[in-house]
């Protein structure tokens, strides 16, 4: 029943090619990273740390620019866009959970998980958010701004914000980094529920080999290539 | 929730937190400097303006030669407009053999209606002494008049005398001091009577072919008096005329309008400071909101939005911030106000909002074009930055992104200085100033970076870090430079202009003139002021015309209708008068002043005349001199400094062309206030010598002086502390590299002493640069506003390199190391878990 959507690919990438110039010599990032993610897949791209795998997460959501290849985003290639376009395209189909959170400050709990709805324009912002902080565990905290919650609260809130747009892949980055270990399994045990309930795609970067296994497949970058 | 909605939550959380601080205090200074001295120069604008109408005796004239009809009077208090009427005529009176020719007034209830008749009280008749001066709360009772000194001295009266007036005798009650339609010039000046119009029938004196002026005054509310005076334009006869406002003495308008010069100058020196400050704080401003930026646009937020966002963010900031400043102004100016009473005769009105208006206005275009720009970069910070936290802006302090800024505050100083040509000077100074001071700020780092492996411990690393932030070091170096600069120019011309000021109103300044003097009074004259031991003072010839032809065209009031001022020139008789010198006090603009020895039919004409008639050099002016003419050609213009009180004309000519015609003379000279017997004995020996008693005047512009200069000194504060909000910007900017670089050094063990070693090495090349920057500036734009502006003529200081230099090494130096305190005393664990 799932085989239609297994083999749609939601995201692709050619080629995939980064390298920044140090001074004198080229440093390459990553080399010629073919790879696919369907929909409905959950995939974990991992990898020691300087393999390049931020690297990638940053090209495949259009926030850098490669070198050279392409990466193709529900069947849009995003490189041939201007850096507006793409942004409105992230606002449309992606979702983001990061490391270090990155809630805006001056905003509370409910007017973060808002925000993205708003930057698209999208109706009913604020009964989404409440249903989704709700979801979260965090109706109790609407109104606190981000500085008032924990780390595990605030990570709740960051999750609650990238599945606010009800987005077609969701890209988190080390979710669990700035957390400690108890409270990082609550946040993924939840990250993976929501996922589900959404029936989104997952793209996770990590080091962590076990959280790494909780995916459906795993990628491994070792000096920016793939592993096979 | 809008982006308006959270524009302002962005804001007030910004707001509480003090990240807005600098920023807010930058404005709010500059703003109260800039309404404190445009609330404070509107009031005494406008009471300079209604101190006019006192010499009016009220706000509109209706004068006619004929009697006026009374539905004038019915219109003007139809419009709620008060009135009240004079009669004016000239006419002998006598005491018994002694006749003597005056200007009678005949005046009814309600006279004046603005200003007052001030009379010497009753107990001081008696002329030698002191005169109680006390002003006069009706008009004078029907059989009576009030006369002035002049008709009491001729006259030989004293109070309670009877004197003939036409057909009827009336009793002298009071001797007049000053009345409020006196003639401010030296003509018109006879011996005055006044007296109730109810006795005018009989003295049988208004008759048919007599010399009569008839006068309704109207005063009231500015509109009334507007829509009055526009009705009367329809109704006038030939026989008829109106006359509005006449000029407040021109040497107290000289005095204040330079004052004002100086406030206004003092003002934008502050706001050219807060943009300094401005500019700076906007650095850490941007560094501090690149985290929101890079989140909003990784959640897909365009351009467009970000650009939106931040520019309700400041606008809201500006109307904040600048109504804040326009509140304290306000106070301020009461303050001021409050120290400098009695500056004008009159109250000062309220102010109106237009200088709220203009504050809130600078206020918008500082925010919008200082901080507007270099934060707008910040919607094009990479995205990527939430993935990787050393990706900043590239070009966050790019000086293109302060153009606007620039822009917009020369357009600001055009405005302010009212002139295109001096606003384009100052601005371009103001430009090159900036391209001059970033130029050699990054060669000096470059040339000193090169050396610092010359340099010890402290000194290298301070160089190191200098070099390291170059672009922040000299955008800091010319901030600071410049508002430096702005101070000591300040202080300069503060110092040059009070003692310019004190200088040309010497403690024994002329405070009495002579005139009417007849040429074989000369030597007569001379014997007498020999005989009081008072130098003799020079004797200026005065000839009188009235000005006819402009280039062989004639020339009538009528022609001036739309320019009561210029028309009133054109009406009365010019004094001319003749010199082979240009006079001390004044100073040819265009053309050149004579050869001693010319013939030519030349004439000088002063600036100001010039322009309100419409001359211009090489033009042709004709005068009707006792009924021949003269002509003669412009061949300079001059600038005369009216505030001096020294005998001045608007027309000069060489000697040899005007020696044929009807000439008196004129001079001025001080007489201590103790010697009052010694002008009674003058008036005594020369009956026909007018002498004009200016003690008042200058007794008033003396003061003024010393208010005006308290006045600078107050609104210097302001400036004062927007140098100080520079400074406090330029520390502040560097903050949070600092407290980071701190944190880094102490956990590689670096102990807190040599840390603020180094940064004390750094903060003094900074300062040392920047007061070498201001000292330069200051001497070439001292020079150039106080040429310009001002009219001072500057000497060069060598001790502003000495002051400015020290001044910017000491200041950046102790706020310096007063703003890195608590950098260096946060714990180096959690300000790098805070930040990493």
């Amino acid at each position: 029943m799932l085989d239609h959507l297994v083999k749609q690919p939601i995201l692709w990438t050619q080629a995939l090619t980064k390298q920044v110039n140090t001074g004198d010599k080229q440093l390459t990032i990553l080399q010629d990273i073919d790879l696919q993610v369907n929909a409905g897949e959950a995939v974990a791209i991992i990898g020691a740390s300087g393999s390049g795998k931020s690297t990638l997460l940053g090209l495949l959501a259009g926030l850098d620019l490669p070198t050279s290849g392409k990466v193709q985003l529900d069947d849009i290639d995003i490189f041939t866009l201007d850096e507006d376009s793409r942004a409105a395209l992230r606002g449309k189909i992606l979702g983001f959970v990061f490391q270090s959170f990155q809630l805006l400050p001056a905003l509370t709990a409910i007017e973060n998980v808002m925000l993205p709805l708003e930057l698209t324009a999208a109706g009913n912002a604020e009964a989404t958010a409440r249903r989704l902080l709700d979801r979260v565990g965090l109706a109790m905290r609407l109104h606190h701004y981000p500085k008032q919650l924990s780390g595990g609260e605030q990570q709740r809130v960051a999750i609650a914000r990238a599945f606010a747009t009800d987005p077609k892949l969701l890209l988190a980055d080390e979710p669990t980094g700035n957390l400690d270990s108890a409270t990082g399994i609550q946040i993924i045990e939840l990250m993976f529920e929501l996922n589900r309930e959404h029936g989104t795609t997952l793209v996770l970067v990590t080091h962590d080999e076990a959280l790494s296994q909780r995916c459906s497949r795993q990628i491994r970058l070792a000096d920016g290539k793939l592993v096979k | 929730m809008s982006y308006f909605k959270l524009s302002f939550r962005m804001l007030r959380r910004d707001w509480r937190a003090g990240e807005l601080n600098v920023l807010v205090f930058a404005l709010v200074i500059a703003i109260s400097g800039l309404t404190t001295v445009g609330f404070f120069a509107d009031r005494v604008e406008m009471a300079l303006a209604r101190e006019s109408n006192q010499l009016l005796g009220a706000d509109l004239l209706v004068i006619s030669s004929q009697p006026l009809p009374e539905h004038y009077a019915d219109k003007a208090r139809q419009l709620g407009l008060t009135v009240s009427s004079v009669t004016k005529f000239p006419s002998m009176i006598s005491n018994g053999d002694n006749n003597l020719l005056t200007e009678i007034k005949a005046v009814t209830e309600g006279y004046p209606l603005r200003g007052r008749v001030h009379l010497a009280s009753r107990s001081s008749k008696n002329l030698m002494s002191q005169p109680q001066i006390q002003a006069a709360t009706g008009i004078p009772q029907p059989g009576t008049i009030w006369v002035d000194e002049k008709v009491m001295t001729r006259l030989d009266l004293k109070g309670g005398d009877v004197v003939d007036v036409g057909a009827t005798q009336l009793t002298v009650a009071e001797l007049v001091v000053r009345e409020p339609d006196h003639s401010v010039g030296f003509i018109n000046m006879g011996p005055r009577v006044m007296m109730n119009a109810v006795d005018l029938p009989e003295t049988e004196l208004i008759q048919q072919g007599s010399r009569i002026s008839y006068n309704l005054l109207v005063a009231g509310d500015v509109k009334g008096v507007q829509q009055f005076r526009d009705w009367a334009k329809t109704q006038l006869t030939k026989a008829q005329r109106t006359e509005g406002i006449r000029d407040a003495r021109p040497e107290i308008k000289a005095a204040l309008e330079r004052a004002e010069k100086f406030l206004s100058l003092a003002a934008l020196a502050s706001v050219v400071l807060a943009a300094a400050a401005i500019a700076l704080a906007v650095r850490r401003f941007t560094q501090r909101h690149l985290d929101g930026c890079a989140v909003m646009r990784s959640l897909g937020a365009s351009q467009q939005q970000l650009f939106r966002l931040y520019l309700y963010y400041f606008i809201a900031l500006g109307v904040i911030a600048s109504s804040i400043g326009c509140l304290i102004g306000f106070a301020a100016q009461e303050i001021l106000t409050h120290w400098l009473t009695g500056l004008v005769d009159t109250a000062l009105p309220w102010p109106t909002w237009l200088p709220a208006l203009h504050g809130l206005l600078v206020g918008l275009v500082l925010l919008v074009g200082f901080a507007l720009p270099p934060v707008l970069n910040l919607r094009s910070v990479p995205a990527l930055r939430v993935l990787r936290r050393d990706i900043g802006l590239s070009n966050a302090h790019s000086m293109a992104g302060y153009l606007l800024g620039l822009a917009a505050l020369s357009l600001l100083f055009i405005w302010k200085a009212q002139d295109l040509k001096l606003g384009l000077y100052i601005v371009a100074g103001f430009i090159s100033a900036i391209a001059i001071f970033s130029g050699l700020g990054w060669l000096l780092i470059k040339i000193l970076s090169s050396l610092r492996h010359q340099a010890g411990g402290a000194w290298r690393y301070g160089l190191a870090s200098i070099r390291r932030r170059a672009a922040s070091s000299v955008l800091q170096a010319v901030a600071l430079g410049l508002g430096l600069m702005a101070l000591l120019v300040l202080t300069l011309i503060q110092d040059d202009l009070i003692e310019d000021w004190h200088a040309s109103l010497p403690p024994n300044a002329p405070n009495h003139f002579l005139v009417n003097i007849q040429a074989d009074q000369l030597e007569p004259l001379e014997e007498f002021f020999q005989q009081y031991a008072i130098e003799h003072p020079p004797m200026f010839p005065m000839i009188r015309g009235r000005l006819i032809k402009i280039n062989g065209k004639n020339v009538s009031p009528e022609d001036y209708a739309n320019d009561p001022h210029a028309e009133r020139h054109i009406r009365r008789e010019f004094n001319l008068s003749w010199a082979d010198r240009l006079a001390l006090d004044n100073q040819v603009v265009q053309g050149s002043w004579w050869k001693e020895d010319t013939r030519e039919a030349v004439l000088s004409i002063e600036e100001g005349i010039a322009k309100t008639i419409g001359v211009k050099l090489g033009d042709e002016l004709t005068y009707d001199i006792a009924g021949s003419h003269f002509s003669a050609r412009i061949t300079n213009v001059r600038k005369v400094d009216w505030d001096t009180f020294r005998v001045n004309f608007f027309v000069v000519v060489p000697p040899g062309l005007l020696e044929n015609y009807p000439v008196s003379y004129i001079t001025s000279f001080y007489v201590p206030p103790t010697e009052v017997a010694m002008i009674h004995e003058l008036v005594r020996t020369f009956p026909n010598i007018l002498v004009v008693d200016v003690a008042v005047v200058i007794n008033q512009v003396q003061q003024m002086i010393r208010q005006v200069s308290q006045a600078i000194e107050f609104v210097f504060l302001f400036t004062m502390l927007a140098g100080f909000a520079v400074l406090y910007a330029a520390i502040a900017s560097t903050q949070d590299e600092r407290i980071y670089e701190a944190a880094i050094f102490r956990a590689l063990g670096a102990r807190r002493e040599q840390l603020s070693r180094a940064w004390a090495a750094e903060f003094v090349i900074l300062g040392g640069l920047s007061g070498l920057f201001a000292s330069a500036g200051a001497s070439a734009l001292g020079y150039v506003i106080g040429k310009h502006v001002l009219h001072l003529d500057y000497t060069f200081n060598p001790w502003i390199w000495l002051v400015g230099t020290a001044a910017g090494v000491i200041g950046v130096l102790v706020a310096g190391l007063l703003g890195t305190r608590s950098a260096l005393s946060s714990p180096p664990l959690l300000t790098l878990r805070k930040i990493g």
